[in-house]
């Protein structure tokens, strides 16, 4: 599992550099972010932009990720994704859980 | 005159997750080719990639432990109107009936691949045969 993460505006943002998660690699995204959660980084973007495709593990460890950065007041939420990944979310009604944006900087504007 | 041949494609992988990748692959290659499908070929691809991986998961899962040789076996038959998958696996098998949908209010970890399977597709069975079982799903292309 290649990723990358960065310090941003107060969130930690996680760059999934995968075109595929799946049962493969999704154990070591979801070890990846508990991980975070441990090091206190509960407020965590992952951008997916560069995945294309997602299977149910994968759903299953953002929405672990989700869980557990909740649990400590935190809050996991997803940028960037491509439509096709967007739809497998809708059709389990994960996007009513997720805060999802369509862009990176979407989270980082401030209304006034 | 149809464009789409009739065709099989027939794949034996180890019971290893790494080869999920080509198993997606090939089932979204299949979606891409199916030129006389009218709906949407693109979702089609990616339905296929799921359901494929999906479906491939499960047999792994389920593959016997115990044998370290044990493969699972995935054929695709492309028919004019119809794609008819069936997985192959050497393990304990399941009840596919007693398997619930997902509680969408308090979503789990896991228990969404068959859910997948069955409402991306238009029919699934889960069959013992012998000494292997096979996942047989089913899309209409018309």
């Amino acid at each position: 599992m290649i990723v990358t993460e960065e310090k941003t505006n107060g969130f930690s943002v996680l760059f999934v550099k995968e075109e595929r998660i799946d049962a493969h690699n999704s154990a070591e995204l979801k070890d990846y972010i508990l991980h975070m959660i441990e090091q206190s980084k509960v407020n965590i973007i992952v951008q997916l932009e560069q995945v294309r495709f997602v299977d149910s593990s994968g759903l299953g460890a953002l929405l672990s990720g989700f869980k557990h950065a909740e649990a400590k007041s935190g809050r996991l939420s997803l940028s960037n994704l491509q439509p096709q990944v967007l739809s497998m979310f809708e059709l389990t009604r994960l996007n009513r859980v997720f805060e999802i944006q369509t862009d990176l900087q979407d989270f980082f504007e401030i209304d006034c | 005159m149809n464009s789409t041949a009739n065709f099989q494609v027939d794949v034996v992988i180890p019971t290893q997750t790494k080869y999920l990748h080509l198993i997606g692959s090939i089932g979204e290659h299949i979606g891409k080719d199916l030129e006389d499908f009218s709906g949407d070929r693109d979702a089609l691809a990616y339905h296929l990639n799921l359901v494929l991986t999906e479906a491939t998961t499960n047999a792994i899962k389920h593959a016997n432990s115990e044998d370290p040789k044990d493969t699972v076996r995935i054929n695709i038959d492309i028919q004019e109107q119809e794609l008819i998958i069936k997985v192959y696996d050497h393990g304990q098998g399941f009840d596919l009936e007693t398997i619930p949908n997902p509680d969408f209010d308090q979503l789990k970890e896991n228990g969404m691949g068959l859910f997948f399977i069955k409402t991306l597709m238009d029919s699934v069975t889960y069959t013992n045969s012998g000494d292997c079982n096979i996942l047989e799903i089913r899309k209409l292309l018309i």
